[in-house]
């Protein structure tokens, strides 16, 4: 399956890079190469395997809803790009809709 | 006071020196600091450092003396300077991963392996170069300029961890913590012919290591030697409740190992006393004929194909010799998938990795580049901006993995195929092989800047990101060098016997003696 | 009217936040009102390095809501990760639960059709999952502040299967699945609070089709009738489309409540690929059999056996029980008192009564109402055996609302005991038949519908405190 420019735009908005046009062609040429050297898995029969879901066959540990969490030696002001008020401040979202579109 | 021969000096050997009050911790720094001066590790040199402050590693070095003088029995890492790659969550000095996203970022918290150096005495003297987010062969994927290998400054360290393995090498630290997603402990360990281990998947907590790839991280050790390695990696080890994939499994006392036969109670008093540094550490009896005498060692093919690097198989060929000659049984074994290894690590790293790295945004801490179009061209900006091509390449590749309508032919199929090459582990260490035995990488060093095609990097982790996807830990010790260049051998054991992964490697060292630098 | 020509298709997606202490992942505390990012570390803010732990009480509480939905829990579950930007999304994911959840299968009654049976809406999974912060677009001028201390906060998606056929049905769906929810004490499942958040997918088809039609999905309701609302308007825009010859578009649509109107959102579609899977920083969640089987031992009783077992024990009607068991804490009150007092009667019209009208003005909650249910109990018990007339404990409810006295103590000090004494009443008749001679003429001439006029100065005069039926008797042997 080589990879297409269309598809590399379309990657790059998923994960938010911006790709301008000529790096967009070079990203399409090296990810169609690299995912070249992929095909041979699809050679691979896999029917019978099982998908390692997650690591290791114990379960997770739990913690009891108690307690403190990690201390912070440094304060949110310290590392943050921009606060006011305790909030963390970004650019305003294009319109109220959007709020509404926060998964969960 | 000087120290001398500093460079030469193991981990245990330095906190001997402190502990019996033959040197002071301070003393400790400045031959380390000195040693780093004298052979030009900073960036217009061998560009090891991102970040070190020899004043407030003096002030720590105080604090210890002073915590010595009041309790003699500190820790058997009192006074060890030891350099920490800068993906690891450190107090004081900056975690980067060398990228531009987190120039001059510095963590609120420690990593649990550098809260339990400190713990014991161990003085952090410096956040060490590597590839950014750890995604390179050769630590040229650093944003602050690639570092150069003590042996040959034209060659690269190899990489990811290649500063902390240039650290080592070039004497500044008899330790340091790298960490590893498909070799990048091992591999620079190889290239700078120094000691490097990954521990058994789960062994070390990752808290405090920033993610490339979860279910492969690992924090790992690079050492002088052997002993080095075995010291370090029984200090970080051990269950971590902030690791929820960290293991409660009990940690042997590794160096013991050098003895030979199974690894006594850890529990036992005896055992507690060296663990603790209030006996010492019994002397090995000299490399013999009753050695390895029982040990039965896998020699897998597919680590040795045609194409292998000549001197690299000679050298490989002389350490089974000695593994022979030490009473060990040498089989000849098949780890069949091991060569879809590549693909498969090049799908699940990268798709891992595309999410791990997506909480570098711009809004809480980091780099931020904000062109006043909003926030979507915030994002944008401050991402593309702040990640290097490597990691612009491998998130991108990663989201395409996982995207609707590839998850299954990509991620998923390389999941399974993931489970068949641990399989292939599995199958072979419950066939009564103890550890496999490989070279570390298919050459040695290369010269900076002599890859540029992305998948040809990958192939350098041919033969060490089959540990990292089985889970199993694996140890590069030095076996040799081509030219003036370090060759490294590779033993695996099964899972959570690095015990017996040690043994061998102690064996190997000994065995080999000077011959392991030649 | 075309909407007659067609059947509307709803499933609902209900988020409930679990109540815990701490967050799912992190040790940081889940209180409400804390100044902004103060209640966050290294864990739900997604420092580099960090790494979450699950919380043992979010899945004690997932458990027991999926068993007391009906549902299946099953041995091992995988959380997975669902990536998406947004700022309040600290790690660029969320942990959720996607191909493997906790618990498949449940169902919940809603109530009875025309033919007397139940009916009954599916739900297809309960999973795990962590809350998003919070984003707050309209405090600051071209900028949006984000505050992270919901971020992480336990919360259970439930999903319908799409059996609602009305927008009453989904309505009655919620109050239901509330209800359950309430009784289980598993959330504090308040819509207002965002502790219940709903979203609605809808398609309509010709009635009899058992295909499908195409769905949209609606967002942005904050009320069970907001919700009711929506749904028909969407309705309503499906239909007409239809009717007109349209097709229906597959996509996400915002309920303006002030508008009384649903409008697609902005975002486009297939923009939304969340690319999930497993979440490598957690082992599978793997609950053990012993313990789901002394979790649904343990289960909390459910508001359908609450109400067949109040009725059955208190010989109260149908409706008295609906209204009694409208929460747990009213019907735990309720019962309380018809326990202590024995008599179920006097405790539903108490509770119903004196009870809800004393806690009306402050809002308050039952479950911390002053007169305890065994105070309350001991006043009924002085009514109910002529100590007091019912009359005087009203009085000494409101007293004991205020106060927080005895009952007893408060009918002493108020000198409200009833007086059941012949003299006594005998000199208050008297008395009263003196003071008011015309009517006292009229009466003992034979007009006996003066009898409740004079009973009534008799309980003035006595301050309540006479017994009515013997102030009766004797007027009557007097006017006899």
């Amino acid at each position: 399956m080589a990879v297409t420019r269309q598809d590399v735009l379309h990657i790059a908005e998923l994960a938010r890079l911006g790709v301008d046009s000529a790096r967009a062609d070079e990203l399409t040429k090296e990810l169609s190469a690299i995912l070249a050297h992929m095909e041979v898995l699809s050679q691979i029969d896999t029917a019978s395997v099982p998908a390692t879901a997650g690591v290791g066959t114990e379960g997770t540990p739990l913690r009891p809803d108690v307690g403190e969490s990690p201390l912070m030696e440094r304060t949110l002001e310290s590392f943050a790009p921009a606060m006011r008020d305790g909030f963390f401040m970004v650019p305003r979202l294009a319109t109220h809709e959007d709020s509404a579109e926060s998964g969960a | 006071m000087i120290i001398e021969n500093f460079k030469n000096l193991g981990a245990a050997a330095i906190a001997s020196s402190v502990r019996a009050g033959d040197a002071s911790p301070s003393d400790m720094i400045r031959a380390s600091f000195e040693r780093a001066r004298e052979i030009g590790a900073g960036r217009d040199g061998l560009n090891i450092f991102l970040h070190s402050d020899e004043s407030a590693s003096l002030e720590e070095a105080e604090v210890m003396r002073a915590r010595l003088e009041r309790a003699p029995d500190a820790g058997i890492l009192a006074g060890v300077p030891v350099a920490i790659k800068d993906n690891i969550a450190s107090l004081g000095l900056p975690t980067t991963c060398a990228s531009r996203i987190l120039a001059g970022y510095v963590s609120p918290f420690e990593a649990t392996a550098v809260t339990r150096l400190r713990a014991i005495g161990a003085l952090i003297v410096a956040k060490t170069n590597m590839d950014e987010f750890a995604m390179g062969s050769s630590t040229e994927n650093s944003a602050y300029g690639p570092t150069r290998n003590p042996h040959d400054v034209r060659c690269v360290p190899g990489g990811s961890s290649g500063g902390s393995a240039a650290a080592v090498a070039a004497g500044i630290t008899p330790l340091a913590l790298g960490s590893e997603t498909g070799g990048s402990v091992r591999q620079p360990a190889a290239f700078c012919g120094v000691v490097g281990v990954k521990p058994t998947y789960g062994r070390v907590s990752r808290y405090g290591l920033v993610a490339f790839a979860s279910s492969l991280d690992q924090i790992g050790v690079l050492g002088r030697t052997v002993d080095d390695a075995a010291l370090g990696l029984e200090t970080i080890a051990g269950f971590d409740r902030l690791d929820s994939t960290s293991s409660d499994a009990k940690v042997p006392i590794y160096r013991l190992s050098a003895l030979g036969g199974p690894a006594p109670d850890p529990q036992s008093p005896d055992t507690e006393a060296i663990r603790l540094g209030r006996s010492p550490v019994p002397l090995p009896p000299p490399p013999s004929a009753k050695t390895l005498r029982g040990v039965i060692i896998g020699k897998p093919k597919e680590y040795f194909p045609d194409s292998l690097d000549a001197s690299t198989r000679d050298l490989c060929e002389r350490a089974l010799d000695r593994f022979r000659s030490m009473g060990a049984t040498i089989r000849n074994i098949s780890l069949p998938r091991s060569p879809l290894a590549i693909p498969v690590y090049y799908i699940l790293a990268p798709a891992e990795a595309s999410s791990n790295l997506a909480r570098f945004d711009g809004v809480r801490y980091g780099l931020r580049v904000d062109p006043g179009k909003g926030l979507k061209a915030m994002y944008e900006a401050t991402r593309s901006q702040g990640f290097g091509p490597e990691v612009t390449r491998r998130v991108l590749l990663g989201t395409y993995v996982l995207s609707a309508g590839y998850y299954d032919a990509y991620y998923k199929k390389a999941q399974a195929v993931r489970t068949l090459i641990a399989d292939d582990f599995r199958s072979v260490f419950a066939s009564g092989v103890h550890a496999i035995f490989t070279p570390t990488t298919p050459t040695p060093a290369f010269p900076v800047g002599a890859i540029s095609d992305p998948y040809e990097m990958y192939l350098n982790d041919i033969f060490t990101v089959t540990a990292n996807l089985a889970g199993v830990p694996a140890i590069s010790v030095p076996i040799g060098r081509v030219r003036h260049l370090p060759v490294g051998g590779q033993i695996i054991t099964a899972h959570f016997d690095e015990y017996t992964m040690f043994r061998v490697a102690y064996a190997l060292e000994a065995g080999l003696g000077g011959e392991a630098h030649q | 009217m075309s909407r007659e020509r067609y059947e509307m298709v709803v499933g609902l997606e209900v988020h409930v936040q679990l109540k815990t202490r701490t967050k799912a992942f992190c040790g940081c505390s889940t209180d409400f009102g804390a100044p902004p990012n103060v209640n966050t570390c290294p864990v739900c803010l997604a420092l580099p390095g960090a790494l979450p732990v699950l919380n043992e009480r979010a899945v004690e509480l997932a458990t027991r809501a999926a068993l007391g939905l009906g549902c299946r829990v099953n041995p091992v579950s995988i959380f997975a990760r669902k990536n998406y930007f947004y700022p309040d999304l600290p790690k660029g994911y969320q942990i959720s639960q996607f191909d493997q959840p906790l618990a498949t299968g449940g169902s919940v009654v809603i109530g009875k059709n025309e033919k007397g049976s139940d009916v009954q809406i599916g739900i297809t999974r309960l999973h795990m999952e962590e809350d998003a912060g919070k984003s707050i677009h309209d405090r600051y001028p071209g900028a949006t502040a984000i505050d992270l201390n919901r971020a992480g906060v336990p919360l259970i998606e439930i999903v319908s299967e799409p059996d609602i056929r009305t927008s009453a049905g989904a309505g009655a769906y919620l109050r239901t699945l509330k209800q359950i929810l309430q009784y289980l004490d598993v959330s504090d499942v308040s819509m207002e609070e965002g502790s219940l958040r709903v979203d609605a997918n809808i398609s309509v088809r010709p009635p009899g089709q058992s295909k499908l039609g195409t769905k949209t999905e609606v967002k942005n309701m904050n009320s069970f009738s907001a919700v009711e609302r929506a749904l028909e308007a969407e309705f309503e825009r499906q239909c007409a489309l239809l009717d007109s010859g349209g097709k229906v578009e597959q996509q996400t649509l915002l309920w303006d409540g002030a508008r009384e109107t649903v409008r697609p959102s902005r975002t486009k579609e297939g923009s939304h690929d969340y690319r999930y899977f497993p979440e490598p920083d957690l082992r599978p969640l793997i609950v053990d059999e012993k313990w789901i089987s002394d979790a649904r031992t343990h289960l909390p009783e459910l508001p359908e056996a609450r109400k067949q077992r109040l009725a059955q024990e208190f010989g109260i009607s149908p409706s008295e029980v609906e209204q009694l068991t409208a929460t747990p804490a009213l019907s735990d009150y309720f019962e309380a008192v018809a326990r202590a007092s024995g008599d179920g009667k006097a405790a539903y019209n108490w509770v119903m009564g004196e009870v809800l009208a004393a806690l009306r003005p402050s809002g308050g909650d039952i479950a911390h109402f002053r007169v305890r249910p065994a105070d309350l109990a001991e006043l009924l018990n002085l009514v109910r055996d002529g100590t007091i007339s019912h009359t005087a404990g009203k009085r000494v409810f409101a007293q004991m609302v205020e106060t927080g006295k005895q009952a007893a103590q408060v009918a002493a000090d108020e000198g409200l005991l009833q007086v059941g004494d012949e003299s006594a009443i005998a000199t208050w008749v008297d008395e009263v038949l003196s003071e008011h001679p015309e009517e006292a003429r009229r009466y003992l001439a034979g007009e006996k519908k003066l009898q409740g006029v004079l009973v009534g100065f008799v309980m003035i005069k006595s301050k309540g405190r006479a017994d009515p039926k013997r102030v009766n008797q004797l007027l009557s042997t007097r006017g006899g």
